[in-house]
This record gives structure tokens, sequence and C-alpha cells, in this order.
């Protein structure tokens, strides 16, 4: 029962993990831009929302009404202003600019915020529990898990089902004739980047509510975020789910096998996965 | 009848290579032009610099009167200008409807049920209804050349811009071709048509123009142009007084 219980608990972490992924797929998958920065971006959700619970009262999940759209607003504006301009053929430059933008973020929040680990506090949230047959299930991780599932089909939805989704595959699969259509790129990167980033934000806070986090807190992020991507094949929102999932089991069965393992056997089942499916277990077919 | 597009004195260099060579000349409104000229004489050079993908180093590009030549190819073509590809560069990871709606919502400017329709009757019309659900990438090259057809009508131009569209392809599929752009023509559209099949050329177009190291050498009726030894020279490689 122990082992089920890792299991479905890794598989509830895996949730947060996805979360953590879905923004960095959107982009990656729309503007072949790798967003070094993304780990500090979703801790910028976190202490966005810390600030809009210290000065409201609000409780965290309230504050997300404030925190999406602020992040979509710093995304379109991020874009269009800074990364739109390092997109090219060249893929150094925006890997450069996002690393820097990174190395400010942290200062900035350091500045801002200092260098003590900070938490949002949800209340009976944290604690609450459900059992189920056997098994004792925290609410946060449950909902957590709902919402990421709920956010990656919402993604689907989006770049399958609407006019906004289909510019996003145009402009991804030929820039210079999505042009000819009449698409303006850099306004559709931005609405990209925006959609990522609020997806972000959502990761950001449920992230705050879950651990402490501190201004370095988004490398560590990052490297899940990546690991999740690449497990479940890049471009497929599904197969990031079940990459973070992955990742998320392994790290609960590898702390259950000895707690200092966590972290590695998590790293261990990405190297796993990369050495026998490089393009990962669910890549995009296309034509 | 007004001019649609007028080119005025368009130069354009590689380098030491140069495309367009004090290119001018117009468009009627309606009418339908051929262009011809060997190959690398500018004329795809000239496609892209009157769509925007490519800047004039000097001149300019009028469009229904106005000086278009700074405006991106986004708005150019959202003013009603449309192209076709000699390689047809369909979004592949796209189905052959979706390619045509991105054109008919992001260029017409319509939305929801009007886009689809105007999708469907512009599939009608270039006979790609039954694959309309195909993956783009999945076509074959008759059907990538209807699927270039089909994008660029499906943003509702004013000036059709047709970019060897016949070449490729067998006697029958070029006679079924032949007859789509004539009743294209006949809709009041612009059209401007590089092509090296010279029989499908003539048979639409209302006048001709030769180009060669990206400059205009000739210009006028289909039958007088391709009669001229001056042209026979240049284009078809005849030897006139050997």
């Amino acid at each position: 029962m122990d082992w089920v219980n890792a299991i479905v608990q890794g598989t509830l972490l895996g949730g947060l993990y996805a979360l953590f992924a879905a923004g960095l797929s959107l982009i990656f998958g729309v503007m072949r831009l790798v967003n070094i920065a993304h780990g500090d971006l979703i801790v910028l959700g976190a202490y966005l929302g810390l600030t809009v619970v210290m000065a409201t009262g609000l409780h965290p999940l309230l504050a997300l009404v404030f925190v999406v759209p602020t992040m979509a607003a710093i995304g379109y504006v991020l874009q269009r202003g800074i990364l739109n301009k390092t997109l090219g053929d060249d893929i150094l430059p925006p890997l450069l600019v996002t690393f820097g933008l990174s190395v400010i973020l942290q200062n900035l929040f350091l500045e801002g915020y200092t260098a003590d680990p900070q938490k949002m506090n949800a209340g009976v949230l944290e604690t609450a529990s459900v059992s189920v047959g056997g098994l004792s299930l925290g609410v946060l991780p449950l909902l957590t898990f709902a919402i990421a599932v709920a956010v990656i089909a919402g993604l689907q939805f989006i770049f399958y089902r609407t006019p906004l989704g289909r510019s996003f595959r145009a402009v991804s699969d030929n820039q210079e004739i999505a042009q000819l259509m009449g698409l303006n790129k850099r306004h559709i990167f931005g609405l990209a980047m925006a959609l990522a980033l609020a997806v972000t934000a959502i990761a950001g806070i449920l992230l705050g509510i879950r651990t402490s986090f501190d201004p370095t807190a988004g490398g560590a992020r990052l490297i899940y975020g990546f690991e999740a991507v690449i497990i479940g094949g890049l471009g497929n929102l599904w197969g990031t789910l079940i990459g973070g999932v992955i990742l998320g089991v392994a790290q609960t069965v590898g702390a259950k096998i000895d707690p200092g393992w966590q972290l590695l056997a998590g790293h261990i089942a990405f190297l796993v996965v990369l050495a026998i499916r490089p393009n990962g277990l669910f890549p995009r077919v296309s034509g | 009848m007004a001019p649609i597009l007028q080119l005025d004195k368009l130069s354009k260099a590689f380098g030491a290579v140069t495309v367009a060579d004090d290119l001018s000349f117009g468009l009627n409104s309606g009418e339908a032009l051929g262009v011809i000229g060997p190959n690398g004489a500018g004329k795809t050079t000239m496609f892209n610099l009157i769509t925007g993908t490519l800047a004039p180093d000097s001149g300019a590009i009028l469009f229904e009167g106005e000086n278009v030549t700074k405006h991106s190819a986004a708005r150019r073509c959202r003013a009603g200008m449309a192209r076709s590809f000699q390689v047809p560069q369909p979004f592949s990871g796209m189905s052959v409807f979706e390619n045509a709606m991105v054109a008919a919502t992001q260029a017409s400017g319509l939305s929801g049920q009007a886009a689809e329709q105007l999708c469907l009757d512009v599939l009608d019309q270039t006979a790609l209804l039954d694959k309309a659900n195909t993956l783009a990438g999945s076509l074959t090259l008759l059907d990538r050349k209807r699927l270039e057809l089909t994008r660029a009508l499906c943003a509702k131009p004013k000036l059709l811009m047709l970019d060897e569209i016949a070449g490729g392809l067998t006697e029958s599929e070029c006679t079924s071709l032949i007859q789509t752009i004539k009743d294209i023509h006949a809709s009041g559209v612009s059209i401007i048509w590089i092509e090296h099949v010279v029989h499908a050329l003539v048979a639409v177009v209302d006048r001709l123009i030769v180009i060669d190291f990206g400059s205009k050498i000739a210009e006028g009726a289909p039958k007088e142009i391709m009669a001229s030894p001056e042209v026979q020279e240049i284009y078809l490689g005849i030897e006139i007084d050997a």
C-alpha cells in the first residue's frame, strides 16, 4: 500500500510539474524560443501572488484573478518589446537574452523581497485531505492535478479548435507564408507569450502555496519543466502532462527507497527516457 | 480603367547581381498580365518585391493608387494581394481546410460561418473539396498547386499573383487549371501570371511582358510578343541570323 501511495502522490505532484512545463512547451512550439527565464517567471507569479495576498488579505487562489492577467500583460509586452527582436535563424540570441532576463529577475526578487524564503498561506486547504480506498490524498495536490488537466485541455482546445490556435500553428509551421496570409507574427508571438505566462501564473501560485520559495527557486523549476516537456515529447501538450507525471512518480518512488534519492531519481528517469527515446515518449507526428 | 498596381522604377540588387533594374509597368483593374523570361531573369523576385517579402533598393510600388512600398507583407495581403508559390509551401502540419481557413480569417477578415463557407466554395472551385480533411503535407504535386491557388483565393484578393502554377502538370491537368484561372479572371480579379507553359498563358492573359536581367524588354499583345524575333532569341534561345 505504501508503494501505491507513493505512485499516487507522485502522479499528483506530476500535475504541478506539467503546469511548470506547459508554458515552456507552448512558446517553444509556436516560436522555437527556449526560455531560460521560465523558472524565474514561475517564481515571479508566486511573488506577485504573495504581494496581492499581503495587500488585500485575499485567499491565494483568489489572487489568481489579479495575477493571471498581470502575467499575461507582462508576457505580451516582454515578447513585443524584447524577445521578438532576438528571434531569427540563430538560436543563440534568445538563449542569451532569456538567461540575462533570468539573472535580472532573480536580483529584482532579492531587492524587493529579500533572500528569506516566503510562503503563501492557504489556510485549511493546505492540510485538508480525503480518504480514498485506504489512501489519504491531500486536497491541494488533487486540486493542482485537476487544474493541470484543465489547463492542458484548455490549451489543447485553443490550439486545435479556435482561430487563435490556427494562427499559432500557421506561424509555427511557416512564418513567411503566414505573413503573406495576413498574419502579423510579432502580434501572434506576443499573444502566445501572454497565454504562456497566464499558465505560468497559475503554476507560480500553486507552487507558492505548496512549498516555500526564494529568489533562486526558479532554476530547479526550469529543469523540472524542461524534463517534463522532453519526456513527453516536444510539441505534445498531453505528452507534457504524462512527462510531468513520470517525473513526479520517479521522485516519490525514489524518495520511498531512500529519502535522499528523491531528486536524483527524477533526473535518472529523465536520462533513461532520453537514452531510449531521444524524441520523448510521444513526439508530435507531423506530415 | 484605373491601374490597380503600378511599379515605378523598381530596383533591387544582391551584391553585384541585379535582380530588378529600373522596372516599371502597370496593371489595370480586372486585367490579366502574363510574365515570361528566362530562368533567373528576376520574375519571382518581382513577386517578392510586390508582396513585400523583399524590400526594393529604390523605386515605388503603388497598389490602388496608394504607395505601399513601406507596408509589411501582412498589411499588403489584407489590402488585397495574394500569391501562389512556384514550389508549393503549404502549412504541412495542418489540414487542407485549415490552410484555407488561415487565409480566409486572417487575410479576408471573415469569421465563423462566413469564413467556412468561403473556404468550401473555393475548395469546390479548385477541386480540392474531397481532400479538405487531408493533411496538407501528404498531398500530391497537383493538389499542392491547387492548395496554393485555394489559399490565395481564400484571401479574397483583388490582385492574384500566380508563380508557375502550370509547371509540372500533365496536359489534362493543365487544361482544367486554365479553365479555373479563366473563371477567376472572369469574376473580376486582376491577375499577374509568371509561366513557362506559354500556351497556358496565352489562353488566359490580355497582355504579356518579357523580363530579362531584371528589366522589362518587351510588352504587348500575347501573340505579337511571342512572334517577335527579339523574344524568340532571348527567351526561346533561337538564333535568328545563324
